[in-house]
């Protein structure tokens, strides 16, 4: 019979070989997947694994993905080791975007290139104004920041439909729910020709070592850490836990406006209803199978992203449907929670 | 020859990183009280977990009255009339008396249980009142509450789990007495500790464990201290030498501290009055759960409500402070939490020094300032080192280390700070000998060197061996401070109930005969002329 027998310390090894494992068993669950469906499960998988990076254009539409979702992970990071629980990244997104947005809509054909600087700074305001309020109510009246952080992504796409369809809907629009298109040079600087890749996928790894530095070297990241991990030290210590709230959730606030900002005047260049494309939570699953680590949810995020990019395909080159995309997101993230069992047990056979 | 109550033998279980109990046998006659002796980690309370049936052992026999038996689970055990009494109660705290007793019988009526509660508690002179609920009982009348409870099951077997380290010492007395008249009714008894003294006076056979293995089997009554804790930990314990020294300014003042519970099972601190000066170390002693908590978080500045004025560090009014301010003007305090206050568990020991101590974070103070790892890791191998902590290195984790070297790490966090007033709550709660000893004497040392010393402890012996003044804490209220050469542990013991005034008012009666006035100014300092 096999059995799991508690290791009496946490296995290294198996902290780096539990994704790849995940990884691993994820592939073979989407060939038998694709084998249900009735398809060549070679052909199926090429979709996700292969043809995101099969060129440099497929990759630099792999980054153009990534970029958000990587950005939005290292503020939930912060969040989530410090045991605060943002789940409304989506909604700082949007709010993000809609700031954004509004400074983009004041732009005219004249207008300077550095625009696009008040218009990144305007995305992390909105951002942090919207965390803001989570913080404030978590921290005056002892709301549960998961709770309130999930409500306020519906009204933030409230506001964004009330914006859109009313005083920023675009007048020669055709009615169509959505702003004007933004001014060129409104447009997020791109890093080469014939990709959209921008300088946001500079900004994320400016991020990743930013906070790999405040995490892991400064006594406020520290602090931080230690309200997560043990609150009653924390206390001890003397590190305030208010403090710590409102860090976390205006750092991570501030990257999810900022990715909303780097998006919408960026690949989108108007607001429109389908702002909101779901990055906000994907990115939860991005920061923990990246374990919250600054490193590691680079390559979540850029797995994430094949995802994203392995769906639609699979809806274009081989008709399958598109919620294949959530599937394999699903299955990565449950197989990972599966998998990092080996990481504090062994497996045994026993008689 | 008759068949033993209970028969184990070759009893192993083995846990991922220990081996908890090593081919134990142990053999326990009717009516005979049994002492099963060992330090914290020893191997005691597995043991007992096998024979109550919440442990199953990896190989061995337990026989109870001669048959080879299964012990599935305690009901199981309940059934073969073993009961246990265990450290921690098992009680609702908003029911009655009568009503948790009841819980466990379900057969029977709540009248039925009262009159059977009454008929115990009368048979062997555990007074309680079945109405009572139980969050308004002494932690004293909670325990007879539990012996009751395991009394109605008539065990032919109880197992005591540390049953003394909640009692005053005027109450282990009275469970001394329901304990042998049980013993003489041919009731056995398994009696887990690792006091030496409680087992030579109440136990006629003893098991000595050490490290999982059975290291002695003899009669208590016939040992010595020395010889036990031979068997126990391997060597007699170090004997510390505590010289007089004269006492220098007061360092801590707390005047009339007042504070109402911060949750609802907690305790209202009512105008604690203490000082503590330079180069002395004062106790504080009680039962557990009458202020103690409160007060150090009061102290430390984790609990910040303390009204103003009622804390002060010299001229300082610290009582708005919060721990860092204090820890800055050289207040360092060990929580009795070791593992998630004192320590971080899944940080390692290099990082755990971030917690109290600044010294590897350099300029500027950019988001609190940068982390020197060179320095930080150098710093904490060098108090792994000069505090003998048994640990792998700076970056082992704190959870790794077990309990004892896990407190010589902090008590060393703490002291190589060279604090100006040093606080420590429970020094060697669950430490081994070696250690507690090696504890007990860095605290004497700080003394030495003029340090203030405030020491919270429910181990009389541990207080009268480091403290130059004690002080007893109970319902939240503080007594005067008595000089150690005039505090006896009886005496200590009743105040511990919280009846000093009487002791106070009588002493200071007796002082008006015998001495002339002017000399009675502090109650306890006077002690030495009556």
């Amino acid at each position: 019979m096999l059995k799991l027998e508690a290791r009496p310390e946490p296995s290294r090894v198996w902290t780096y070989g539990s994704p790849l494992l995940a990884l691993l068993v994820t592939v073979l669950i989407g060939a038998l997947m694709f084998l249900a469906l009735g398809k060549d499960p070679i052909k199926g998988l090429e979709m996700f694994f292969w043809l995101p990076v099969h060129n440099a254009y497929a990759v630099g539409e792999l980054l153009v993905k990534a970029t958000p979702l990587l950005i939005i992970a290292l503020g939930l990071a912060v969040c989530f080791r410090s045991n605060v629980w943002n789940i409304g990244a989506e909604g700082q997104y949007i709010i993000g975007a809609i700031f954004a947005g509004g400074i983009a809509l004041l732009a005219n054909a004249d207008s300077s290139r550095w625009i696009v600087v008040p218009i990144l700074l305007a995305g992390v305001f909105g951002g942090m104004l919207w965390a803001s309020l989570t913080a404030l109510l978590r921290d005056r009246f002892h709301a549960n920041e998961i709770l309130v952080s999930l409500m306020l992504v519906y009204v933030a796409v409230q506001v964004l439909s009330y914006l859109v369809g009313g005083p920023w809907k675009d007048p020669m629009g055709f009615n169509f729910p959505q702003s004007k298109t933004f001014e060129a040079v409104t447009r997020i600087p791109r890093l080469f020709e014939g990709s959209r890749v921008s300088i946001g996928a500079l900004l994320a790894l400016l991020s990743v070592a930013g906070l790999w530095v405040f995490l892991f070297r400064t006594r406020a990241g520290l602090a931080l850490q230690v309200g997560g991990l043990a609150p009653a030290a924390a206390r001890y210590a003397g590190f305030s836990s208010r403090k710590a709230l409102w860090t976390a959730l205006l750092m991570s606030g501030g990257a999810a406006g900022l990715a909303g900002a780097l998006e919408v005047a960026g690949p989108i260049g108007q607001l429109t209803p389908y702002v909101p494309a779901g990055y906000g939570f994907a990115a939860i699953i991005v920061a923990f199978v990246g374990r919250l680590h600054p490193v590691g949810m680079v390559f979540s995020a850029i797995l994430m992203s094949m995802f994203y990019i392995g769906g639609e395909l699979a809806q274009s080159r081989l008709g399958l449907t598109k919620s294949l995309t959530g599937v394999f997101q699903g299955l990565l993230l449950f197989n990972l929670l599966a998998c990092d069992t080996l990481v504090n047990y062994r497996l045994k056979w026993s008689k | 020859m008759t068949t033993p109550r209970l028969q184990l033998s070759g009893i192993t279980k083995r846990y991922p990183s220990v081996v908890a109990n090593s081919d134990v046998s142990l053999t326990v006659m009717p009516g005979e009280t049994h002492a099963v002796l060992g330090e914290n980690g020893a191997g005691k309370s597995t043991l007992m977990k096998i024979i109550y049936g919440s442990v199953k052992p990896d190989a061995g026999e337990v026989r109870i009255n001669g048959q080879l038996m299964q012990i599935r689970n305690p009901k199981d055990a309940r059934a073969n009339g073993i009961s246990m009494v265990f450290q921690h109660f098992n009680l609702f705290d908003t029911l009655t008396v009568a009503e948790n007793v009841w819980l466990g019988l379900a057969r029977d009526s709540l009248d039925q249980v009262t009159a059977s509660i009454v008929a115990k508690a009368t048979e062997y002179g555990l007074d309680i009142d079945p109405e009572r609920p139980v969050h308004t009982l002494s932690v004293g009348e909670m325990q007879r509450v539990e012996i009751i409870r395991a009394l109605l099951t008539r065990p032919e077997l109880l197992i005591l789990d540390e049953p003394t380290s909640v009692l005053t010492p005027q109450a282990v007395d009275k469970l001394f007495v329901v304990l042998k008249k049980l013993a003489s009714e041919g009731c056995s008894i398994l009696y887990i500790s690792h006091k030496l003294h409680e087992i030579r006076e109440l136990c006629n056979a003893c098991t000595v464990l050490r490290g999982g293995k059975v290291t002695g089997v003899c009669n208590p009554s016939e040992e010595s201290n020395a010889s036990l804790s031979r068997m126990m930990i391997g060597a007699e314990p170090p004997q510390l030498q505590h010289r007089p020294q004269q006492a220098d300014a007061v360092v801590l003042a707390v005047n009339g501290l007042s504070l109402e519970r911060d949750d609802q099972f907690g305790v209202d601190l009512e105008g604690i009055d203490l000082q503590v000066r330079g180069g002395e170390v004062v106790g504080i002693a009680g039962v557990s759960g009458n202020g103690q908590k409160e007060l150090m978080y009061a102290l430390s500045g984790e609990d910040g409500r303390a009204p103003k004025g009622s804390i002060r560090m010299g001229e300082t009014d610290v009582s708005a402070l919060h721990p860092g301010e204090r820890r800055k003007l050289g207040l360092h305090f060990v929580p009795e939490e070791r593992l998630g206050r004192g320590a971080v568990p899944t940080l390692s020991l290099a990082h755990n020094l971030l917690l109290t101590r600044t010294g590897s974070i350099s300029l500027p103070k950019f988001a609190g300032g940068w982390i020197k790892v060179g320095a930080l890791e150098q710093h904490a191998a060098q108090l792994i080192k000069t505090f003998n902590v048994k640990a792998g290195g700076p970056r082992a984790l704190a959870r790794s280390l077990s309990g004892g070297n896990l407190q010589k790490f902090i008590v060393g966090r703490e002291i190589d700070a060279q604090p100006k007033l040093f606080i420590v709550s429970q020094p060697t709660w669950g430490v081994d000998v070696g250690a507690a000893a090696q504890i007990r004497g860095e605290i004497l040392a700080l003394r030495d060197a003029g340090c203030a010393v405030l020491v919270v402890s429910e181990e009389l012996e541990e207080l009268f061996e480091v403290s130059d003044r004690l002080h007893v804490i109970s319902k939240g209220q503080l007594s005067p401070s008595v000089p150690i050469a005039d505090a006896s542990i009886e005496r200590i013991g009743v105040w511990m109930s919280g009846l000093w005034d009487d002791d106070l008012q009588r002493h200071l009666a007796e002082l008006e005969e015998t001495t002339e006035p002017g000399l009675t100014g502090v109650p306890g300092a006077n002690h030495a002329q009556a």
